[in-house]
């Protein structure tokens, strides 16, 4: 019980932390919190499928990409508003994630990375060629948002809402009976037919259901960028979007947060101070995968229990500091303090 | 034949199944009765594993046709066969080795539910799936290791699991595959009680390299020999039978 209040404390706290950014940063990182966020829940549906079910997508930003280019095209060519175009983009994704994993889950391992590569190179090829819809290099400009959310605060609170909710909603299906299905996916694919399970079902269901997730996002960068390109749909954001979920902590969910928010924090911060950005960010993830190879989230849980465990000790030693009182009391804090063994890794 | 297709749980119907150029199921026809305990024996490399999978359709036979519960099961992919009632353990331990024992016979259990297609509920801990799980760790003993990481376990336990997630579904028709392969005399022994008493509704097909314990469980032994069918009787006329006193003591 008390952990779950912890953990309930922490995500109260973690929404009034995202809730006073604007009052604190200004605009211009107002609005590249927006960005993390709307990284950080393709991130997540990324992690659905890496994390919980042990599938590699290298083409997800494609089908992030099809809603960003579908709400484009609707809302800045055609002029349609946003409660047909948002939901419109959304549908896109949802159409070509099934379409994707119709062709994908039948593999597993490298195969699938493989097609999902191929996949994602297919829509890149498309928006570079289909020039009388995509725009091809030049793109489509000319997004607008809703009135109610033009200002950077405004968007980032709504970006905020949309990105709680759907962390909610993918860690209520990580968690369901379902989510367990697919994590045993992940353990031991052989054993599941036995059981009653097809697992090319399962397997499709979550990569639309990612799908989806990735296609939320995407029209919610639509409108944050305004304008999208080809390289919205380029395979270095796919490969990025797995490299957040890795440098997070994949199969934990809110991990994919802290990835984006590294990836994104180190690009735009220290790109301001150099333009050898890139040597700061390999050495960043070099050492996050030296010291915390199963990610930033449970690496910093094993800190702070670590600190715990050390603060115990010098609290253990502190005692036998003490002058004797008698032979019982000064033994007694052993029993509090935990037994100091490494912590387990995987 | 006919006659009996409709009492037989299983019938395999000269079933064949290749490697290449080796014949690994040599033309294998075999009937087990509802409620029947069957052992298969046979030297290693017999083809009894392989004859398992071609039931369980992990493999696909070669030739031949194989019948479950009087249908014809021979075009049905595993998943299909286990919802009719089948449900198999490996001779090496298939466990889901990241998630606890109590999530592994979840997982199990739910396994022909409708439930397992829920996103939105977490499983709860009165619901039927629940509770099915809390009968089978109770009978194969692992109820104080429910919330232990399945991958802590020692080797016996794990055997115990692998019993667990077979019988989780309720199947009506169980393959064993070497249920105590790796395990001392003394775990050995407490796993047959085990399958000794499980209910005679359930009809039970064993793989078995120790003649003492196949023949002390089962009413019918079939030997198999580079996979072939050379002898199949009751475990008394079994342990007579000249081909496989040979096959056993290695004069053949």
């Amino acid at each position: 019980m008390s952990i779950r209040w912890r953990k309930r404390a922490g995500i109260a706290l973690a929404l009034l932390a995202g809730a006073a950014i604007p009052y604190v940063a200004p605009p211009v990182y107002v609005n590249l919190a927006s960005e993390i966020l709307i990284f950080g829940l393709l991130a997540m549906s990324i992690d659905l499928l890496l994390g919980y079910t042990g599938l590699v997508p290298l083409g997800h930003a494609a089908i992030f990409g099809v809603a960003a280019y579908v709400v484009a095209y609707l809302n800045a060519r055609m002029g349609l508003s946003h409660t047909v175009a948002i939901p419109a983009g959304i549908l896109g994704a949802l159409i070509v994630s099934g379409v994707f994993g119709l062709l994908a889950v039948r593999t597993a391992g490298l195969y699938f990375m493989l097609i999902t590569l191929a996949e994602g190179m297919l829509v890149w090829g498309l928006a570079y060629r289909w020039t009388s819809v995509t725009g091809s290099e030049n793109g489509i400009g000319g997004i607008t948002r809703p009135e109610f959310l033009i200002l950077p605060w405004q968007f980032y609170y709504a970006v905020l809402v949309l990105f709680a909710v759907c962390a909610w909603m993918l860690h209520r299906i990580a968690h369901s009976p379902f989510g367990l299905t697919l994590r045993g996916i992940r353990d031991n694919e052989a054993r599941m037919p036995m059981l009653g399970y097809n697992v090319t079902l399962h397997k499709f269901l979550a990569f639309l259901i990612s799908g989806g997730f990735a296609g939320i996002a995407g029209a919610a960068y639509a409108l944050y960028n305004r304008f999208v390109s080809p390289a919205t749909v380029e395979f270095a954001r796919s490969a990025e979007g797995v490299l957040m979920v890795i440098l997070g902590g994949s199969g934990t969910l809110i991990g994919a947060l802290l990835g984006s928010g590294l990836i994104l924090l180190t690009r735009n911060v220290i790109s301001l101070y150099t333009d050898r950005w890139l040597i700061v960010m390999g050495t960043l993830f070099v050492l996050v995968i030296l010291f915390m190879p199963d990610g930033l989230l449970r690496g910093l849980e094993r800190g702070v229990h670590r600190l715990r465990v050390a603060v115990s000790h010098l609290r253990f030693l502190g005692s036998l500091l003490r002058p004797i009182r008698s032979p019982t009391t000064a033994k007694e804090p052993a029993g509090e303090v935990p037994v100091p063994t490494r912590h387990e890794t995987p | 034949m006919q006659g009996r297709a409709d009492v037989a749980v299983l019938v395999l119907d000269q079933v064949s199944r290749d490697f290449g150029g080796l014949r690994a199921v040599d033309r294998v026809s075999l009937q087990v009765a509802r409620g029947e305990r069957r052992a298969i024996i046979g030297p290693n490399g017999a083809g009894k594993t392989t004859l398992f999978n071609l039931i369980t359709g992990e493999l696909a036979v070669t030739s031949g046709r194989v019948f479950l519960f009087g249908q014809d099961v021979t075009a049905l992919p595993t998943q299909r066969r286990a919802a009719l009632g089948l449900g198999r353990t490996y001779q090496i331990t298939r466990i889901f080795p990241t998630f606890t024992v109590r999530e592994n016979v979840l997982l199990a259990a739910m396994g022909l539910q409708p439930i397992k297609f829920a996103l939105h509920r977490p499983l709860l801990s009165n619901g039927p799936i629940w509770r099915r799980t809390d009968e089978v760790l109770e009978r194969v003993g692992l109820t104080h290791r429910a919330e232990t990481p399945a991958r802590a376990l020692s080797h016996g336990e794990q055997r115990q699991l692998e019993l667990a997630i077979a019988l989780a579904g309720d199947p009506r028709l169980l393959l064993l595959d070497e249920p105590g392969a790796g395990l001392s005399p003394v775990e050995r022994q407490l796993l047959y009680a085990l399958i000794q008493s499980l209910p005679r509704t359930l009809t039970v097909i064993l793989i078995e390299h120790d003649m003492d314990l196949a023949l002390g469980l089962a009413d019918r032994v079939t030997c198999l020999h580079y996979g072939r069918v050379i002898a199949e009787d009751t475990p008394d006329c079994i342990s007579k039978n000249e081909m496989v006193q040979q096959i056993y003591l290695g004069s053949g």
